[in-house]
C-alpha cells in the first residue's frame, strides 16, 4: 500500500520575525491565540493519517523541543513511528554534505526505517487547514516523481515575494519554478515525493557538493523528473516577516477567515497546557477579538489577540495588539498596535503606540 | 509493591435529585465550571495530594464517565504500576452483584486494595466540588493516632439538621455520629471523606457484609459499628470551600460561586491546578458588538450577543441581539439570534432557534433545557 511519511525541514527558515526570533526558531513563533507556526502543518500531516513525521531543525530548537514535547498531543506519542525532533548531530567523519543535505545524510535512517514509499515535505510558514489525501491521489494517479502543493495568491503582498510561482504545460506537469512577480501561482512549500527518488537526489547532491535539497534536487531538475501540481484553494497565509505576522493574525478577526482557518477541517492541533475558561470580571469590555483560555480581563480589550493566562487589570486599554502567553497588563496601561512576547509585565499607567505596518513589539520576558 | 495510601472514589451515584442532568449520566460526570466534569475536582485534588493509586467506582450509567477517565491522563493518573483503575461491579465464581451501598462497593474490591498492601485507605465521593490536600488529612489521622479519620466542615447552625453531624470531644474525638439530627449538638457536617487504616477497615468490612440488616452504608453502618465497639476515631477539620451538587439549585449555585472575586477555590491556582480534557478548540471570538461581563467562557465559543453572570463551556455560538443571564451553557449548546435564556442550565448540542425566551426566574430552580423538553420553550 502507498504511504506517506512526513518531514518538516526548517534548515532554511531564517530568523526574520526580529524580537519573535531572538531565541526561537520561525516554526516555534506563537500565531492565533494559542498555536505555533508549525501546529498548523504538523496537524495537517497527522490529520491526513501521517503516522511518523521527523522535524530537521538546525538551531534556537529549545522552545520548539518544549512545544512539541513527546507529540502525544498530536497523536504522534506512539510505540512505533510518531514524532522524532532531528537537531544537528553528525558525527560521521566521511560526511562531505553540506546544507540541508547534512540532515538527510545523517537522517538516512529515518527514511530506511519507515515502511512508507512516500514522503510529504514541508516548513512552517506556510499556514492553512487541510488534508492532503487528495493531493496524495493526485500524486499517485499521476505517477508523479514529486508533486508540489500550489496555491493562487489574489493579491499580492510582501510576504509573497520570496515565494516560488509555478510554470506548468497543459497535462500539469511543472516546466518552471521562477520568480515571477506577475505569477499569481505559487509554491506552497509543501511536497510529496517519492522515498527512492529522494534517496537518489540526495545522493545526487551530495556527490555534487549541493547544499539546498530542493533547489538543487528538484528545481534543477525539472526537465528530467516528473513533477507534477496539486492546487490548494482554501485559506491560507504566509508568514516570514513581522509585518506579514501582524497582519495575517489581525485576519483573523474577520469572522470568514477564522472560519475558514479553523472550522473548515478538523482542530488544528497544538499543546495542550490545561488553563481554565477565560474569566471575564464585572466591567469587563471585550469586542472584536480573539481570546485564549485561562485570561483574566477586568479592563478593556478591542481588535486585539490574546494568548493563554493573560491578564488584563482594571482601567487598562488594549487595542489592535497582539499579547502572548501570560503577560500581565496592569491597570491604566493603553497599548495600540503592540506585539507582547511571552511573559512580559508592563506596570500600570504606561503608554505603548505602535502602527499597523511597524507594530511596536516587546522581547519575551521584558518588565517594563 | 506497597503504597501507604490507596484512594478509592466513590462515583456509582445516580444523583436523583439532578433530575435531567443525570438521565443519562452518571452525577460524577456532570459538566461544571465551564470546562470541567465534577469529578475532575476530586481527581486532582488526587494528584496535587499526591495520591497516585486511585480506584474509581463506578456503576450508574458510565459510559462517559468511563470515557472521560479514561487511562487518566490530564490527572498525570496513567502510570506504570498504579494509576486509576475504573472499578465497576463484576461477577466471579460465586457470582455477583450490584454495589448495594458505599462500604459494599470497597467490599467487593477488597482484592484490588490488597493488591497494594497500603497502610491508609481514602475514601472519597466524586460529586463534591472542594479543592483539599488529603496528605494534610492523612497527617492529621496519624498525629492522633487515629483508625478512622473523617473530614468535617463547619456549617451554619440552622442548616445543621440536613447533614450528617458528627459530636465530637474537644480534641475531636468522635463520640457520636448524628445523621440528620433535628436538634444538632454540633455544627461539624461530615464531607464524606474518610481515612481507615486498612487493617481496621477490612475487618469491619467483612463483619458489615455478613449482616443481613446493615444497608452497607459507611456513614450509617461502619462509622457507627466503630464508635460503638471504643475505637478511636477523630474529625478532621477542613477550612476553605466545599460543596455537594446534590440538587439543581446547589449545582446551579456552586457554579455561579466560580465567579465570585475572593472565592477561596481558585480554577486559575498556579499552586492546586484543576486538571481536565482539553478538547483543543480554537480561541474564542468576540463579536464587535457582544458584551461580556462577570462570566467564564472556554474556548471555541462564538461570541455576538450579550452574556452576564454566566458559565459557558466549548465550543457555544451565542447570536446577535440575544441576552444570556445568570445560566450555564454545557457544551456545543448553540444559540440563535434575538433570544433571551434567564436563569437556565441548558445541556450540551442543545440548539435554541431565534426569538426564543426562557425565563428560569419563573420556576422555583432554574430550568434545565435537554431534548426532551426544548420543544415546550419554542414559540412559533
Amino acid at each position: 500500500m502507498d504511504t506517506l511519511m512526513g518531514l518538516i525541514n526548517i534548515e532554511h527558515e531564517y530568523d526574520f520575525l526580529e524580537e519573535l526570533t531572538y531565541f526561537r526558531c520561525g516554526s516555534a513563533v506563537p500565531f492565533a491565540g494559542r498555536y505555533r507556526l508549525i501546529d498548523f502543518t504538523l496537524s495537517n500531516m497527522v490529520n491526513s493519517g501521517v503516522g511518523e513525521v521527523a522535524i530537521f531543525s538546525n538551531r534556537k530548537y529549545r522552545s520548539l523541543m518544549d512545544h512539541l514535547g513527546t507529540g502525544s498531543d498530536w497523536e504522534l506519542a506512539k510505540r512505533h513511528g510518531g514524532l522524532f525532533i532531528l537537531p544537528p548531530d553528525w558525527n560521521d567523519p566521511t560526511d562531505i554534505s553540506r546544507g540541508d543535505l547534512r540532515h538527510f545524510h545523517n537522517n538516512r535512517d529515518y527514511f530506511h526505517r519507515s515502511k512508507a514509499n512516500h514522503v510529504i515535505i514541508s516548513g512552517s510558514q506556510f499556514i492553512s487547514n487541510t488534508r492532503y489525501e487528495k493531493a496524495f491521489n493526485h500524486h499517485l494517479e499521476n505517477d508523479a516523481d514529486v508533486t508540489c502543493i500550489t496555491t493562487r495568491v489574489n493579491e499580492f503582498k510582501p510576504e509573497h515575494v520570496s515565494q516560488l510561482r509555478v510554470e506548468h504545460d497543459e497535462d500539469g506537469k511543472i516546466l518552471n519554478l521562477t520568480n515571477d512577480q506577475q505569477n499569481p501561482h505559487v509554491f506552497t512549500g509543501v511536497y510529496i515525493i517519492k522515498k527512492d527518488v529522494l534517496l537518489k537526489l540526495v545522493d545526487e547532491c551530495i556527490a555534487y557538493h549541493k547544499d539546498h535539497f530542493f533547489f538543487n534536487g528538484i528545481k534543477e531538475n525539472l526537465h528530467r523528473l516528473n513533477v507534477q501540481f496539486y492546487r490548494y484553494e482554501g485559506y491560507s497565509a504566509f508568514v516570514n516577516s513581522i509585518e506579514s505576522f501582524f497582519r495575517q493574525n489581525m485576519n483573523l478577526l474577520r469572522p470568514e477567515n477564522y472560519k475558514a482557518l479553523f472550522f473548515k477541517n478538523q482542530f488544528v492541533r497544538t499543546k495542550i497546557s490545561n488553563e481554565p475558561p477565560v474569566k471575564y470580571r464585572k466591567g469587563a469590555k471585550v469586542s472584536d477579538s480573539m481570546l485564549a483560555n485561562g485570561s483574566v480581563i477586568d479592563g478593556e480589550v478591542t481588535g486585539s489577540i490574546l494568548f493563554r493566562g493573560v491578564k488584563v487589570r482594571k482601567g487598562a486599554q488594549v487595542k489592535n495588539s497582539i499579547i502572548m502567553q501570560r503577560c500581565t497588563i496592569e491597570e491604566g496601561v493603553r497599548l495600540e498596535n503592540v506585539i507582547l512576547d511571552k511573559d512580559v509585565h508592563i506596570s500600570a499607567g504606561q503608554t505603548f503606540i505602535g502602527s499597523r505596518e511597524k507594530p511596536f513589539v516587546v522581547a519575551k520576558r521584558k518588565n517594563i | 509493591m506497597s503504597k501507604e495510601c490507596v484512594g478509592m472514589l466513590l462515583a456509582g451515584g445516580e444523583g436523583k435529585r439532578l433530575g435531567l442532568l443525570t438521565k443519562n449520566l452518571a452525577k460524577p460526570a456532570v459538566p461544571f465550571g465551564g470546562k470541567y466534569r465534577i469529578i475532575d475536582f476530586t481527581l486532582s485534588n488526587c494528584t496535587n495530594s499526591k495520591i497516585h493509586t486511585v480506584g474509581v467506582l463506578t456503576q450508574y450509567s458510565p459510559m462517559i464517565l468511563n470515557k472521560h477517565i479514561g487511562i487518566g491522563k490530564p490527572w498525570d493518573l496513567d502510570r506504570q504500576h498504579d494509576g486509576v483503575s475504573i472499578l465497576s461491579p463484576f461477577t466471579a465464581q460465586k457470582g455477583g452483584s450490584w454495589y448495594k451501598g458505599t462500604a459494599d462497593a470497597i467490599s467487593q474490591n477488597m482484592q484490588f486494595i490488597d493488591q497494594f498492601d497500603p497502610e491508609y485507605v481514602l475514601v472519597i465521593s466524586g460529586d463534591h466540588i472542594y479543592q483539599m490536600n488529603y496528605q494534610r488529612l492523612i497527617d492529621h489521622h496519624k498525629e492522633k493516632q487515629s483508625e478512622a479519620t473523617i473530614s468535617v466542615i463547619e456549617v451554619p447552625w440552622d442548616e445543621a439538621s440536613r447533614f450528617g453531624i458528627l459530636n465530637t470531644k474537644e480534641n475531636l474525638e468522635i463520640y457520636e455520629f448524628d445523621e440528620k439530627p433535628q436538634n444538632p449538638k454540633n455544627n461539624l457536617a461530615s464531607m464524606g471523606i474518610y481515612i481507615f487504616n486498612w487493617k481496621t477497615l477490612r475487618k469491619y468490612l467483612i463483619d458489615d457484609e455478613a449482616s443481613d440488616s446493615s444497608s452497607h452504608d459507611f456513614g450509617k453502618d461502619i462509622i457507627p459499628a466503630m464508635l460503638n465497639d471504643g475505637l478511636r476515631l477523630f474529625a478532621y477539620r477542613f477550612q476553605g470551600y466545599w460543596k455537594d451538587v446534590g440538587t439543581i439549585k446547589s449545582y446551579w449555585e456552586a457554579n455561579m460561586d466560580l465567579l465570585e472575586e475572593d472565592l477561596s477555590l481558585s480554577l486559575n491556582s498556579k499552586e492546586w491546578r484543576t486538571y481536565s480534557h482539553d478538547s483543543n478548540y480554537p480561541p474564542q471570538f468576540i463579536e464587535p458588538n457582544a458584551e461580556i461581563d462577570n462570566s467564564l467562557v472556554n474556548s471555541g465559543c462564538w461570541i455576538s450577543g450579550t452574556v452576564q453572570n454566566s458559565i459557558l463551556f466549548e465550543g457555544i455560538d451565542i447570536g446577535e441581539n440575544t441576552l444570556v443571564k445568570e445560566s450555564i451553557l454545557h457544551p456545543s449548546v448553540k444559540v440563535g439570534n434575538n433570544c433571551t435564556i434567564n436563569r437556565a442550565i441548558v445541556m450540551e448540542k442543545i440548539t435554541i432557534p431565534d426569538g426564543t425566551v426562557i425565563n428560569g426566574e419563573e420556576y422555583d430552580e432554574p430550568v434545565v433545557i435537554s431534548s426532551e423538553n426544548i420543544e415546550k420553550f419554542v414559540t412559533e
